[in-house]
């Protein structure tokens, strides 16, 4: 990973804010956002958690599915990056996975298998509360982030955080909630869409997932709204059923 | 109570009071608790006097009766919805971490709970079986996707397909989570219910 191109971080910006002004899908908007950090800082994978209202991270978008499993699997030992970058609202920056045994006993070999070298783990912030954490790995030895980058991608980590606040309306300080636990729930009709396509059309939940996200764009419809339609509506397309 | 069949109405409240003030929201036709349900997140309202352009109505209408917060909480697993569970207080001011974290609890417990009442054959809550939907599952995605899957396979909706894996695994006595990945391994298929 060497010191990011200020023009593609541009376009990045560009599209961010493109997104941002019209009705935008939070979800879609994540996982855009982990692909192009992923390509940005030539990251192997990126992986994006925000926290319900009981602190507990809960994943939402990745640029692949290894950082998805990888997402869980800290999820349910309790250790690895995202974790620390929540709990401590700072950034963990080019650790080598092969040297963090003790650090991080069971994710640190997993991650090794899963082919990753380094790690780097992001807080999403918002004003004072940290609201998750964003997820980087490296696969080639010497992926190290330069001074340079950390700013960087922690600012792509603040705009996942403002994206949030899809209604702008700061003046309550309860909008966050409200915005956070709709956006957990809509992950979750996802996770429901895709597995009723899956089923019905006997392919994989990551291959249901691809389908409905092309669809999605090629209709220019948002996201959740084409996952709920597929779980409620029995008029879905029948292209998805 | 509000579902996704249309079903309107009061299922429980805590005194005469707040079930008079559920009920104006249906007789009115705006509040806290429908917007709660159409958008399908909570709507938590410190103050009641700040939202009059909101629901011109029924602010108003409840603030003579003494509510001055509302406090919405959907009761849903995704597109699984099974109604609304409102806080009312008659001084304003924002909930407590804790309160809202126990209102979260509360509304999850109550979703498992509905889930539960869909199904005559499903055994007694806090059996061998029971596992929370949202501690008890290691890998969550999976439960949700199974959902979906068995919704497809029985050709319902999805509040009866999460009814009916949660159903089978207390009778199996098996967990969730392990249901699950049988189902989502297509290890494991469930029939339509016979008419």
């Amino acid at each position: 990973m060497t010191t990011v191109s200020a023009q593609r971080l541009a376009s990045i910006f560009v599209e961010v804010a493109d997104t941002l002004v019209e009705e935008f899908d939070l979800i879609d908007f994540l996982h855009m956002l982990t692909d192009r950090t992923a390509d940005l800082v030539g990251a192997a994978a990126v992986g994006l958690m925000l926290a319900d209202g009981r602190g507990n991270l809960e994943y939402m978008a990745g640029s692949d599915e290894n950082v998805k499993l990888l997402e869980l699997f800290q999820l349910q030992t309790r250790e690895g990056p995202c974790l620390e970058a929540y709990r401590t609202g700072h950034p963990v920056i080019n650790v080598d996975l092969s040297a963090a045994t003790s650090r991080w006993p069971l994710f640190a070999p997993r991650a090794t298998a899963t082919g990753f070298q380094s790690v780097h783990a992001f807080p999403l912030r918002l004003r004072s509360q940290v609201i998750g954490a964003l997820n980087v790995f490296g696969d080639t030895k010497g992926g190290d982030f330069s001074g340079a980058d950390v700013p960087i991608v922690q600012s792509l980590a603040d705009v996942a955080a403002i994206a949030l606040l899809q209604e702008r309306s700061l003046r309550r300080g309860e909008a966050l909630t409200e915005q956070l636990q709709g956006a957990l729930n809509s992950r979750i009709i996802i996770e429901q869409a895709k597995g009723a396509v899956a089923y019905a059309q006997a392919v994989s939940v990551d291959e249901a997932f691809t389908r409905i996200r092309n669809y999605a764009r090629n209709h220019h419809r948002k996201l959740t709204e084409v996952a709920q339609a597929i779980v409620t509506d029995r008029t879905t397309p029948p292209e998805l059923h | 109570m509000l579902t996704d069949d249309g079903t309107r109405g009061v299922y429980a409240a805590s005194d005469p009071a707040s079930e008079h003030v559920e009920e104006l929201q249906f007789l009115l036709g705006e509040g806290p608790c429908l917007d709660a349900f159409d958008r399908r997140q909570p709507v938590l309202i410190a103050d009641l006097a700040d939202e009059v352009t909101r629901w011109p109505v029924y602010a108003p209408e409840v603030h003579d009766r003494g509510v001055r917060a509302v406090f919405a909480f959907p009761l849903q697993i995704g597109a699984a919805r099974l109604g609304v569970f409102d806080v009312f207080r008659d001084q304003a001011g924002r909930l407590s971490e804790q309160h809202l974290t126990d209102a979260l609890c509360f509304a999850d417990v109550a979703v498992e709970a509905l889930l539960d009442r869909q199904r005559e054959d499903t055994g007694t809550l806090g059996g061998p079986a029971y596992d929370s939907v949202i501690d008890g599952v290691g890998n969550r995605a999976e439960l949700f996707q199974a959902q979906g899957m068995v919704m497809v396979q029985i050709q319902g909706s999805i509040t009866d397909a999460a009814a009916r894996i949660r159903a089978y695994a207390y009778a199996e006595n098996r967990s969730l989570g392990d249901v699950a990945r049988d189902i989502v391994a297509r290890n494991l298929r469930f029939e339509a219910d016979r008419p």
